[in-house]
């Protein structure tokens, strides 16, 4: 062996040793995967239980959106799966199929808001402008302001939105168009809700739709629209009250995890969980989304409780927000 | 007629002369156009990432506060799995290399193998991470694995040093081939003293791109489930007890420093971005720092061989 070769050897073995330093035995682990919207919140709280568990328990999260996330937790790959919407039919019907029973736990509220251009005139928007801008058929078609309202300025309309894996995209189209993934596509749209910031931020024409967290990170530069309900009456501003008052309707939802069942009798996901749910008012506030109220914390909490106890789930657990 | 002659000559060579100018002009206006875009981009990261680097940094796990977060589990990610990777393509890929090269008899199937190589040195990473998603975790059970990330960049990177082995083999002239036959030689005992030694400046550099490539990569991690928050290291690969070493490393989930920066950058809260700049400052330290290896090794090795 010439000395480079051996070199070369010696420089494997070393950075085997240096990619081990930590102890050697092996981990109780709790495997989440699933929506980015989700994730900030998952990230704090897992953030958090392995620094009081002194990480002797391994937590990890990854972000595959809310679909990719619950074909993963349907395979069983998963213990908790973060999702910004309900599990959809198709996905229960694949997760009965490999016989994986599982509970959805609230956990936060997000409100998707509306936002323009700092320079635009425009304050608030109603349901049915929101349906004539992003309807398949305005493809195309709806491409100025006052094409939506005559009262609305003279610009060019320039769309912004999230892509179609994201859970925010069928919250969207489903709260506003009536069925889910009906858009129009001549839009710029992106997984990268900063992209779309920064394009609102610069356009006094644009609009765009994102969940609450990127609003109010980037309140500064970005004006945001009130949603007038679909009964009429006063717009209505996405702030934590009114989120959670139910008032912002019907861009609120809630955000989920779904615990796996047969998962849920290990010790470490049954305290992650319960973690969770202790931590949630404090921690979900931290990263910018809205919490529950805290009854109905409590009220989760006890659904999880008496599910790990061995009774049904109670359905209104999973439905209400 | 000679003065006609003379005088015809002159501006004929001062066309071309000027036609040279100008190419060196065009080749060092291109050149720059590359060398400055990449001055540009390194030293905007560099502005906004270095007041997030130091010891820290390198040594905390993820966090939300983007002031405590730092890179050890992504770092760590990377060197493990570049460490399976090296493992896995490097006695492969040279060994494919020399047998194509030295062995191989020169027919249909042969051509086919070597077009197919050079092809999937081309094909996009991403397909590699659906292949490798299929074969390693799902058909052969290795899980979202330090293992099958550091396997998949191994495919990934093959052809890269295939085709750098067979490229340093063929620098080593027949010459030293048929002297060490003429001495009875075996053709294993040509290759092995006379030349692989002689090809092992070329075969290294390739090793070293190809991993320095491997590296950076994000999209093949993605889709064979890399995690993006992980908050401890892999078990460690020496133990105290019998037999001392452990391969549990090689089944731990993982994250690399790509797939921490992706994250990073997509985050609401604009002090990340700083966050993001840094772990892409010690990303591109990592591949400096294999490219400076590989230089070295090259001059070094080039120093002892003489043909």
């Amino acid at each position: 062996m010439s000395p480079a070769i051996r070199c070369g050897c010696l420089s494997v073995l070393l950075s085997l040793l240096v990619a081990g330093c930590a102890p050697s035995e092996s981990r109780a682990l709790v495997r989440i995967d699933g929506s980015s919207t989700v994730y900030p919140i998952t990230e704090a709280v897992a953030e958090e239980f392995q620094k009081a568990r002194e990480r002797r328990t391994w937590v990890t999260v990854g972000v595959s959106g809310t679909g990719g996330g619950f074909r993963k937790f349907c395979r069983g790959e998963l213990d908790i799966v973060d999702a910004s919407r309900p599990i959809t039919a198709t996905e229960t019907a694949a997760c009965r199929a490999s016989g994986i029973d599982y509970l959805a736990l609230p956990v936060a509220l997000d409100a998707l808001t509306v936002v323009v251009g700092p320079r635009n005139p425009v304050s608030s928007i109603t349901i049915a402008e929101l349906r004539r801008i992003w309807a398949p058929e305005a493809h195309a078609q709806v491409l100025r302001w006052p094409q939506v309202n005559p009262h609305f300025p003279d610009l060019p309309l320039k769309l912004y939105g999230p892509g179609t894996d994201s859970g925010s995209f069928e919250y969207f189209t489903e709260a506003i168009v009536g069925r889910a993934r009906a858009s129009r596509s001549d839009y710029t749209a992106s997984e990268d809700d900063n992209l779309l910031v920064t394009g609102v931020a610069s356009d006094p024409g644009a609009l765009a739709y994102f969940g609450l967290a990127y609003y109010r990170e980037n309140a500064h530069r970005l004006k945001v629209l009130g949603i007038v309900p679909p009964e009429g009456g006063e717009p209505v501003l996405p702030s934590v009250d009114n989120v959670r008052a139910g008032r912002y309707r019907p861009l609120a939802r809630s955000l989920y995890i779904y615990v796996n069942g047969r998962a849920s009798t290990r010790p470490e996901v049954r305290d992650f969980v319960r973690y969770y749910l202790a931590r949630a008012p404090e921690l979900v506030d931290e990263v910018r989304y809205v919490p529950l109220a805290e009854a109905r914390y409590a009220e989760v909490r006890e659904a999880f409780e008496h599910w790990l106890a061995g009774g049904r789930p109670a359905a209104a657990v999973g439905e209400r927000g | 007629m000679s003065a006609d002659r003379a005088a015809y000559y002159r501006v004929a060579i001062r066309r071309r002369r000027h036609l040279d100018v100008a190419f060196a002009v065009v080749g060092l206006g291109c050149l720059m156009l590359g060398v400055l875009t990449l001055t540009v981009l390194f030293v905007e990261m560099a502005v906004q990432g270095l007041p997030r680097l130091g010891i820290d940094f390198l040594m905390a796990f993820p966090s939300r506060h983007p002031g405590e977060a730092g890179v050890l589990a992504a770092w760590v990610g990377s060197l493990a799995i570049m460490a399976v990777t090296a493992l896995a393509a490097v006695p492969m890929g040279v060994a494919a290399g020399i047998y194509l090269e030295e062995y191989a008899p020169r027919n249909l199937l042969t051509t086919i193998i070597e077009i197919n190589v050079t092809n999937l040195a081309g094909v996009p990473s991403i397909i590699y991470g659906l292949t490798a998603l299929g074969l390693f975790v799902y058909l052969f059970g290795l899980g979202h694995s330090v293992l099958t990330a550091g396997l998949t960049l191994a495919l990934l990177i093959l052809p890269i040093i295939i085709v750098a082995t067979r490229e340093a083999l063929r620098t080593v002239p027949d010459s030293q081939r048929e002297a060490a036959y003429a001495c009875g030689a075996s053709t294993w005992q040509a290759i092995r003293d006379h030349v692989v030694p002689g090809a092992a400046p070329g075969i290294l550099t390739g090793i070293i791109i190809g991993l320095a490539r491997a590296i950076g990569e994000t999209a093949p991690l993605i889709a064979i489930g890399a995690v993006t928050f992980v908050a401890f290291l892999p078990p460690s690969p020496v133990s105290p007890d019998f037999p001392f070493i452990s391969l549990d490393w090689l089944m731990a989930p993982f994250t690399a420093l790509p797939v921490q920066m992706f994250n990073w950058t997509v985050r609401p809260e604009e002090a990340f971005r700083a966050n993001a700049a840094a772990a892409a400052f010690v990303l591109v330290l990592m591949t400096l720092g294999m490219n400076g290896l590989a230089i070295w090794l090259r001059y070094r090795l080039r120093r002892q061989t003489r043909w």
